[in-house]
């Protein structure tokens, strides 16, 4: 497959005097890095270990009490958390197909040359900047199946819209598109990179060999542009496997538990006060999360070649 | 100028480890603390619900009048589970405020109050709670609490003036209810007024029951604690789950029930709009804030059962003031407890919010001119056996997951027959969190 060319012997020509420093003795002595040690010792291992820990105790903040895998047991006999499972899957699959097909039509359409491009980049990429939680407390008064921007609109010209968020069909539907609406900007930016790294030649020569539009988008875009596809794909999957701001603050997993994800069903679980179950919980999460990149990552980027 | 290399890698461990201590505990509070005129600044924390924003400040504003020593400043936190939860976590690292304000019965038992509050029960106002309200802000013989606020009831409020234009008469059994709500359907209004934006308002079908549940069975609540009473095997304890679907299924409810707010059903409460609306009583005082000219308009009623002869009402003790053990002015927090927990506490909570319900303090008595919600109230009152403990009083189990559950009965998304199974789990995670025996 392709090469990216030019970055390579760039990257050649700036390591070489670096790599002759680093024969000599390095300037830093072993106490430089014994405070990063101790920061990520104390703010990510001790976490990490004190969370598989107490995922095996009832913890009531108060106290902990040992019950061994009780947590986890209780974990997958939850009712909700099938549903809960199942609702993840689709958010992920949904929210990143999603961004995934408009995030390479906007980066296609934004590396033509069209008028006021660079205002439509920002524009697109303007959702990305705004909190989470502003988007969706917005988007939960815009979606509002009565007094709502969205359902008054399509009442004047004669659609009935659904109940957006109270509806048990359409609530997590509706929470995946407010995140496509939200995160396509940075697709469409991964992609924009992606494209404007395509040597010209490619174009040109498929011009000499009279390839229109839709051939160079199929035959060059496509394939070239496939690290780019690999990026949006796995960043945006992750993203949604352990989406949870923007449907809790649309739908708090409702109605019902009908749009609960993992995410939320632990929140839920934490804020009852059962510490030792919403920590069982959330290892859970990391190895489905890992289960499910891992391998993912390993496919999408076997064909690569650097 | 040169140091040991030994000597030099120590001093650096040393400043190392200095500014990582400052950096980790960086967000830890001051604590207690002195205003700029030399007076004790105490900090109240309350719900942000906006009858009880209104008691908390009524109550600071008259303590900080009635004396030159103290200035209490109120703050507030979210209210349901979410409030919950900053409690607990604020309690658990010494970061409460000097006094706070929060529920009674088997909320209150899940804080650690043994661990975590200062003991009232020696204290000169001690003697001022009422009998009926010290088992409920107790463990063990203990006083932790004291009232604020009204006792209040989980009912069905309505529009008199509806009922008057429809001819109707207040309902003592559901099929009545029923009847009632048949009529006002076809007169065009809403009969029944959900509001499942605000999870927490769902509930009252089944928690404000519980009166008809003690009455097939005075020792439900003992049995429910044991583990040998269940909602989905007990035809009488199902019931309140039978009533939101039989809502749903007969269209009683209003269209937007499922985006509507608490704010929102009591405004359709307050015009008319809709008639009925499961409920605390509690919520009327802000109706008669804002919509003075429906404040007589508005009736309560105990929600039906089968007894013809009606049914009890299911109260609520008011929530409890409490003072954390790890407040560094205890002594000033007392003063403000002693302050309202006496006449003059419940004076300024009238002057405040206006009358809710019955005081648990001892001389309080209510003015003649009561709103006439409460005018409904006071006969069950003073009935022999006309009210009824909430099942959160009698026992110390209350499933966190119950909204969620009761949403989704009533939006038709399950039956009430799995909503019980589902409630009966989610009842026995929390006896086992809280490690009772025999679950």
């Amino acid at each position: 497959m392709a090469t990216i060319a030019p970055t390579k012997p760039l990257t050649g020509r700036r390591s070489a005097p670096l790599l002759k420093r680093k024969k000599m003795k390095s300037p830093y002595s072993f106490w430089f890095y014994l405070v990063p040690a101790i920061l990520y010792a104390v703010l990510f291992l001790v976490p990490t270990f004190a969370s598989f820990f107490f995922s095996l105790t009832r913890w009531t903040i108060f106290d902990a009490t040992f019950i061994g895998f009780g947590n986890f047991v209780q974990f997958f006999q939850e009712p909700n958390l099938v549903q809960g499972l199942v609702n993840t899957f689709i958010y992920a699959t949904v929210t990143s197909a999603l961004k995934v097909v408009l995030g390479m039509l906007l980066g296609v359409l934004l590396t033509s040359q069209i008028i006021a491009r660079g205002y439509l980049r920002s524009v697109v990429f303007f959702p990305v900047l705004v909190s989470t939680i502003g988007v969706g407390i917005t988007f939960a008064v815009l979606m509002n199946p009565t007094k709502g921007l969205i359902n008054e609109a399509l009442a004047t010209i004669g659609i009935q819209g659904p109940a957006w968020l109270t509806d048990p069909a359409w609530a997590l539907l509706s929470v995946a598109l407010v995140d496509v609406w939200k995160g396509v900007g940075l697709a469409t930016v991964i992609y924009i990179a992606g494209i404007v790294s395509i040597p010209t030649e490619y174009f040109e020569a498929a011009k000499v060999d009279g390839a229109g539009a839709w051939k160079n988008f199929t035959q060059i875009i496509l394939p070239l542009a496939r690290p780019a596809t690999v990026t949006v794909i796995i960043l945006s999957l992750i993203g949604g496997l352990r989406s949870f701001d923007l449907i809790w603050s649309m739908t708090r997993g409702g109605p019902g538990f009908t749009s609960d994800v993992i995410a939320s069903v632990i929140y839920k679980q934490y804020q009852a006060g059962f510490y030792g179950l919403s920590t069982a919980g959330n290892v859970i999460l990391f190895l489905i999360v890992t289960l499910i990149i891992l391998p993912l990552s390993a496919f999408l980027n076997r064909k690569e070649v650097y | 100028m040169l140091l040991h290399g030994k000597r030099r890698t120590a001093i650096a461990l040393t400043a190392s480890i200095g500014a990582l201590a400052l950096v980790l505990t960086g967000c830890s509070n001051s604590g207690g603390s002195t205003t700029a005129d030399g007076k004790v600044a105490l900090s109240f924390l309350t719900d942000n619900a906006p009858a009880n924003v209104s008691l908390a400040e009524g109550l600071a504003k008259d303590f900080n009048a009635s004396q030159d020593k103290i200035t209490v400043k109120v703050e507030t936190r979210p209210g349901g589970s979410d409030g919950d939860n900053i409690i607990k976590t604020r309690l658990a690292t010494g970061e409460m405020t000097d006094i706070f304000l929060y529920n009674s019965g088997s909320l209150f038992q899940a804080i650690a109050p043994e661990k975590n509050l200062v003991d009232f029960t020696n204290e000169s106002f001690a003697d001022n709670v009422m009998d009926s309200m010290k088992p409920v802000v107790s463990v063990k013989d203990k006083l932790y609490g004291v009232p604020v606020g009204g006792a209040f009831a989980g009912a069905i409020l309505y529009n008199k003036k509806v009922y008057k234009d429809l001819g109707l008469t207040v309902p003592l059994t559901w099929d009545q209810y029923n009847a009632n709500n048949d009529k006002i359907k076809a007169a065009g209004k809403t009969a029944i007024i959900q509001t499942y934006k605000d999870t927490w308002t769902s509930q009252l079908d089944v928690l404000g029951d519980f009166a008809n549940v003690l009455a097939s069975d005075p020792d439900w609540a003992t049995k429910y604690t044991e583990n040998k009473a269940k909602y989905a095997t007990d035809p009488v304890a199902m019931a309140g789950f039978e009533h939101l679907q039989e809502g749903f299924d007969k269209g009683y409810y209003n269209k937007d029930f499922g985006s509507a707010t608490n704010t929102d059903g009591l405004r359709i409460l307050a015009t008319g709009e809709g008639v009925h609306y499961p409920m605390l009583t509690s919520a009327a005082a802000s109706i008669i804030a804002d919509y003075p000219d429906a404040a007589q308009d508005i009736g309560v009623f105990a929600t039906p059962g089968d007894d013809p002869a009606g049914s009890a009402l299911t109260t609520w003790f008011p929530n409890g003031l409490y003072v954390p053990a790890a407040s560094k002015n205890v002594d000033a927090a007392k003063e403000f407890i002693a302050f309202a927990a006496s006449t003059k506490g419940c004076d300024s909570e009238t002057k405040a919010i206006g009358v809710t319900g019955p005081y648990l303090i001892k001389g309080c008595d209510l003015p003649a001119d009561v709103p006439a919600y409460v005018g409904d109230l006071l006969p069950y009152f003073n009935k022999d056996g006309g009210t009824q403990p909430a099942l959160e009083f009698l026992s110390p189990i209350k499933g966190p997951s119950l909204e969620q559950i009761t949403v989704a009965v009533g939006s038709g998304i399950t039956s009430a027959a799995e909503g019980a199974k589902q409630y009966d789990a989610d009842v026995k995670k929390q006896a086992q969190q809280l490690g009772l025996s025999g679950w």
